[in-house]
């Protein structure tokens, strides 16, 4: 059973009950699930948390599904890497780097707010999934929909690279191109979850999914053994993610989980669509929405965030900053991260890695803080990114005699030490 | 002096029905005052008790959003169309 005593407005603070619904009938502020952490507080400790599974349902008190997980069992928890070569070459004796390029089963943390809202769906009843994406969210509902045996709909810009298609086509989900901008997509999906009466995971489903974020924080602060860290470093896209992660932190410390949370939280974007870091850099609430994104981290382009104004209000309280990063930099972050630390994370860790770099140089984050650095999705998926900026292979022939000639110019000097035979 | 007034969906129960009016006025703010005449309670919908508008209403005067004009203060002539829009949520 669940702890879930409804929904309530995030703005006007009106309740609504606890179904798919998602915008205040009466000021269209967004729903956001109520929980009654009384009940929580008195079924929660750390002993209960660590005897559960290795996956986000350890933390399923503080999840708002009712009954047993039906698909995504095996999402979350994933690793929390001591990354002291990075560290060594950002300047941060205590850096981590929260690893969801791994994260089961499609590589990303939307596998944690999809394995929640697919399994809401099934709970309301609906017969359909579906969603707008151009990526991540794409695959995560694909995938998820077939292992619920559920139908899905996936409607994406008509103009997307073959590459993302079939990392979500693979699942058999009904894929719909869409001549239109993102923003025409979402539009039009609004529309159609009003007419066919459809689960579309972030729009009528948005109050449980986006909820699922919140295990990226849990998992942080537990693997940091019960602990918040000085800085967390997140990408933002419409800003959930960030605002979850401090939602989070902070009902671990109501209850009890935790002593306290130091945590500054700073949010990361792309200099070609940053709507706000730019805020936060002007110090303004208001978020001006950019209207032509031009970034190659393209599962950050969201002109326009929903959550904007909460992703800005979460790094004000909490002292942090905001950093952006260029196409270059992004590129340059990418081989950074994987050359250091053997992670190769998506373009969107590459801006997280560069804007931590200049949160460094710029002294919002002190040498020996704790930091961690969000990773959320796997580098496999946007190879076009940094295939052009990468060493090309050594060609040889089949012959010693080729590989001593292409060692000796090809490959750097010293590689050869060491070696001995029948190595 | 009449603008043209696009009203959404969600609202059109407190304008009758009506998806588009036509209002005699010379600023944002002015506008707001006229439509709670005639449609009382439209603008506890559209704005905080401070008279502001609420974070998830947009108001377009000509396609630009008032919070990067004059916000309420922003005058209207003849011709203008203002769309009241509610910010939608998303996520790729």
């Amino acid at each position: 059973m669940g702890y879930v005593r409804g929904l309530k407005c995030r703005e006007c603070a009106r309740p609504y009950p606890a179904k798919a619904l998602h915008v205040c009938e009466f000021c269209f502020g967004p729903l956001e699930v109520d929980y009654d952490y009384a009940a929580i507080g008195r079924a929660v400790d750390h002993r209960s948390i660590e005897a559960g599974p290795p996956n986000i349902w350890r933390y399923r008190a503080l999840l708002p599904v009712d009954g047993e997980p039906t698909v995504g069992r095996h999402c979350g928890f994933t690793p929390l890497v001591r990354a002291r070569n990075l560290g060594k070459a950002l300047g941060l004796s205590q850096l981590y780097v929260k690893n969801d390029t791994v994260n089961h089963p499609t590589l990303s943390f939307k596998d944690r707010v999809v394995a929640v809202a697919v399994i809401k769906a099934q709970e309301f009843g609906f017969p359909v999934v579906a969603c707008a994406s151009t990526g991540n969210l794409a695959n995560s509902v694909a995938a998820h929909a077939a292992e619920g045996g559920l139908t899905s709909f996936v409607f994406i810009p008509a103009d997307l690279e073959q590459g993302k298609v079939v990392g979500t086509s693979i699942y058999a989900p009904n894929v719909v191109a869409v001549d239109g901008t993102y923003d025409e997509v979402n539009r039009l999906c609004s529309e159609v979850a009003d007419k066919y009466g459809w689960a579309f995971v972030n729009i009528n489903i948005r109050p449980y999914y986006a909820e699922g974020s919140k295990t990226f924080g849990y998992e942080i602060a537990e693997q940091l053994g019960w602990r918040a860290p000085d800085h967390i470093v997140v990408p933002a896209a419409g800003g959930s993610l960030i605002t979850k992660v401090w939602k989070g932190l902070k009902e671990f410390y109501n209850l009890g989980l935790l002593p306290a949370v130091p945590t500054h939280m700073h949010v990361a974007q792309a200099a070609g669509c940053g709507p706000i870091v730019n805020s936060v850099k002007a110090g303004s609430e208001i978020i001006r929405p950019v209207k032509q994104p031009r970034t190659i981290a393209k599962s950050l382009a969201i002109g326009n965030p929903a959550d904007g104004y909460y992703a800005f209000k979460v790094v004000k309280d909490s002292g942090g900053g905001g950093e952006h990063a260029t196409d270059e930099e992004i590129v340059e972050a990418m081989k950074l991260l994987a050359a250091t630390e053997g992670i190769f994370a998506e373009t969107a860790g590459g801006v997280t890695v560069a804007a931590t770099k200049k949160l460094v140089e710029h002294g919002a984050i002190g040498r020996d803080e704790v930091t961690v650095i969000s990773v959320t999705g796997n580098g496999l998926k946007t190879q076009e990114a940094v295939a052009g900026a990468l060493r090309v292979p050594a060609h040889i022939k089949p012959t010693l005699a080729s590989f001593d000639a292409a060692l000796a110019q090809h490959l750097p000097s010293g590689a050869g030490k060491g070696l001995t035979a029948g190595c | 002096m009449s603008v043209l007034v696009r009203i959404p969906t969600p609202l059109r129960a407190v304008t009758k029905g009506q998806g588009e009016l036509k209002v005699e006025a010379a600023s944002v703010q002015e506008l707001i005052s006229r439509l709670d005449q005639e449609y009382a309670g439209i603008k506890a919908r559209l704005c905080e008790d401070d008279g502001s508008f609420r974070r998830f209403i947009n108001v377009y005067v000509n396609e630009e959003d008032v919070r990067f004009l004059q916000g309420l203060a922003t005058p209207l002539k003849a011709g203008d169309e203002v769309s009241i829009v509610p910010a939608i949520s998303g996520g790729r």
